[in-house]
């Protein structure tokens, strides 16, 4: 429990470095389970490999299943991270002090994963290489080529140029491995002038990477919207993209928070009031993306053309009434019911509406990609689309490796920047009173006190 | 592109069908010479039932309801060979593209097997190889040697016989001379008992099909879309309704 005098600052912070520190059975239980399943999916994807596409659940017209409805949230997810931190950085919430680094790291490792999904989609994946040997800059499979690995490069500097001062007491404590930290340190002390230098790129990189992020998430949308099929030949989508995304990334980004907030028992550092600040995010972000689909669907109801009605009854009262209905319900009913009354906006509850949108979000991937492609515009015999057990385990997969990928992270860096901590604790009220005495009115008698010090001499 | 295949001496062409469906009986057997000329692969009954039938033509059967009654009519469908094909825009490897006199070609050792053109394409005519092809024995002996076997994991689609017209281009370079139009014809519109399929060069004025496109009966498939396919139908004469 917390001392009753005021320790020094570097051992108040100990609890972050807990999940470095210790290594329970649960630890590695949890690994062993998560690997398996891993494995496991490896091994399924070996049989794709060796015997093709035929595995999967796929077929004509519905050429496109699990593989690239994951890419597609994966990617989703992922902005949760950066976007999110950037931003807040950005408007100097000091609020996100104790959450950017566990943004920052979904974002990197889920990029990762979901940056992988369309070379497993692919028939020849010994072909893959191709994409630059013959690649044509007019497909938008380029444009996400190029984009996304634009932005895994902007979100991992993001990730790693912020963390240099923690790794540097990392090194400093003589945490193991030695090595690892002195060569991730880059030497640094601490000094003014290398603070000075991290704050500036920091700055740089939140602002080049938010541009990046925003066109991650509209190329993908431009994979389908560019296309001529009726449900996703539509201007809306680029911005609708984006804007789930980051709904399902702060959903995701919450999930994770309460989880290791549980396991690493950082109760004392993700109060409540981030998670009511966060979910007033979400909140907003539910309400847009309300809109956006209200908009998209109203539009193509309004016209009565046959092909776009024919997606749409597919989805409303058709075979994918169940998953529309359902991602209706998760993404905004609940999400309004529960988080818009103060007394309502508890940890279960914020808990319960984040799984919500991130399974919400997943379903609407899955809503915008399957019925298209079901319902095609000639008479073309229609089967349903069901995922086997290659897809269902590759999925599988991919989420234990983004489990094993963040556990790990965990296990060699802190999962809360220590020195942001430390350096609001320090300087954060003071810059914050002088920042809020800027925006007042000017005092009548001293026309120069809190007013902008470059205007001083005039 | 076309251009720069056409080589000196031979005229451009733009190769279409009309095909009257007031002719066609909807036998099959486009389907059966296609398959057996372009070397399409078998697929089991049990991936047939998952929608994984690769035909490069197909009888596709269209239902419209009037009431009570239901009215059920055929047409061949296969690869139109669009002039603004949208499944060339979005290829990311140019292994389908606008090829020799503007038909679309498929480059099946380029394919990556990404399957973009088919989620673009809205005729739904471009098939899969989802697994490692087959064919029964007796076909497997007698695969044509014009037509390369496609491996598993790679696009394909009707070509309009494309090896046929290399041919008929390749006669014809040797004689100085442009390709006469009924030197080419694809399987399916040699073998039809019925002669429903019209086909030669669109833009010769003289030629029967493009006088039949003119038919006020001709019609595109899909026409708002702006795709402008090689392939018109003509609608039967008596409407039903």
């Amino acid at each position: 429990m917390s001392e009753p005098h005021r320790p020094l600052a570097e051992n108040q912070d100990e609890q972050l470095y807990y999940s470095i520190d210790h290594t329970g059975p649960g630890f590695y239980l949890t690994a062993a389970v998560l690997l398996a399943v891993l494995v496991f999916g490896i091994y399924q994807y070996y049989l794709q490999f060796r015997y093709g596409l035929g595995v999967t659940g796929m077929n004509q017209p519905v050429t496109w299943g699990f593989y690239i409805i994951n890419f597609v949230f994966f990617i989703g997810i992922s902005h949760a991270g950066t976007l999110i931190s950037a931003i807040l950085r950005l408007n100097q919430a000091e609020w996100r002090r104790p959450i950017t680094r566990m943004a920052e790291v979904i974002t990197a490792i889920v990029l990762a994963i979901g940056g992988l999904h369309p070379l497993i989609d692919l028939g020849r994946p010994d072909r893959m290489l191709n994409i630059f040997k013959w690649g044509r800059l007019q497909s938008p499979l380029l444009w996400d080529v190029m984009s996304i690995t634009a932005y895994f490069a902007a979100s991992t500097v993001y990730l790693y140029v912020p963390l240099i001062p923690d790794i540097a007491k990392l090194r400093d404590r003589g945490t193991r491995p030695r090595w690892l930290y002195e060569f991730l340190s880059w030497d640094w002390q601490g000094t003014p002038r290398q603070h000075q230098v991290l704050n500036r790129a920091m700055n740089l990189l939140m602002i080049l990477v938010i541009p990046v992020a925003v066109s991650v998430h509209t190329v993908i949308s431009y994979i389908f919207a560019m296309t001529l099929e009726a449900g996703w030949h539509s201007t809306i989508f680029g911005p609708y993209f984006v804007a789930g995304a980051i709904f399902s990334g702060i959903a995701c980004l919450m999930v994770v928070m309460i989880v290791f907030r549980k396991v690493y028992h950082l109760e004392r550092y993700l109060k409540l009031v981030h998670f009511a600040n966060l979910s007033k995010l979400l909140l907003v972000m539910a309400a847009v993306w309300f809109y956006l689909t209200f908009s998209e669907y109203l539009t193509g109801f309004f016209g009565q053309e046959p092909a776009e009605l024919d997606v749409m009854m597919y989805k409303f009262t058709g075979p994918y009434a169940i998953p529309f209905w359902l991602m209706i319900f998760l993404n905004f009913v609940l999400p309004v019911a529960l988080l818009s009354s103060k007394r309502t906006r508890t940890i279960p509850s914020i808990l319960v509406v984040s799984i919500g949108i991130v399974i919400g979000m997943w379903l609407e991937r899955l809503i915008i990609v399957v019925p298209s492609l079901s319902v095609p515009y000639v008479d073309f015999p229609s089967h349903p689309y069901w995922p086997s057990l290659t897809e269902i385990s590759i999925f599988a997969a991919a989420i234990s490796a983004f489990c094993l990928g963040f556990m790990l992270f965990a296990k060699f860096f802190p999962l809360i920047s220590v020195w942001e901590i430390q350096e609001g604790r320090e300087t954060a009220v003071k810059e914050t009173s002088e920042r809020i005495a800027s925006y007042l009115p000017d005092d009548p008698e001293n026309v120069s006190s809190g007013a902008d010090p470059a205007l001083e001499g005039v | 592109m076309a251009e720069g295949h056409s080589g000196p001496g031979l005229k451009h062409r733009r190769w279409g069908m009309v095909i009257d469906l007031d002719r066609c009986t909807g036998c099959g057997a486009c389907v059966a010479a296609c398959k057996v000329e372009n070397n399409v692969p078998e697929v089991d009954p049990q991936e047939a039932k998952m929608g994984r039938v690769m035909h490069w033509i197909r009888v596709a059967r269209k239902e419209e309801h009037h009431g009570d009654r239901t009215f059920v009519s055929i047409y061949p469908a296969l690869c139109y060979h669009c002039e603004n094909a949208p499944c060339t825009w979005v290829c990311p490897v140019h292994a389908t593209y606008k090829g020799i006199d503007g038909l679309v070609g498929q480059t099946y050792a380029r394919c990556i097997g990404c399957r973009y053109c088919m989620a673009a394409c809205p005729y739904t005519v471009k098939v899969f190889n989802w697994l490692e092809p087959s064919w029964q024995e007796t076909l497997r002996e007698h695969t044509n040697p014009d037509v390369s076997l496609r491996p598993k994991g790679v696009v394909e689609k009707c070509t309009f016989c494309s090896h046929r017209l290399q041919k008929a281009r390749d006669d014809a370079a040797c004689e100085n001379r442009d390709v006469r139009e009924e030197e080419y014809q694809p399987a399916c519109v040699e073998v039809c008992p019925a002669k429903a399929i019209t086909f030669g060069d669109l833009e010769d004025e003289e030629s029967q099909v493009a006088a039949e496109a003119r038919s006020p009966r001709a019609y595109h498939l899909l026409e708002e879309l702006g795709t402008e396919p090689a392939i018109q139908y003509m609608n039967p004469r008596e409407r039903r309704v």
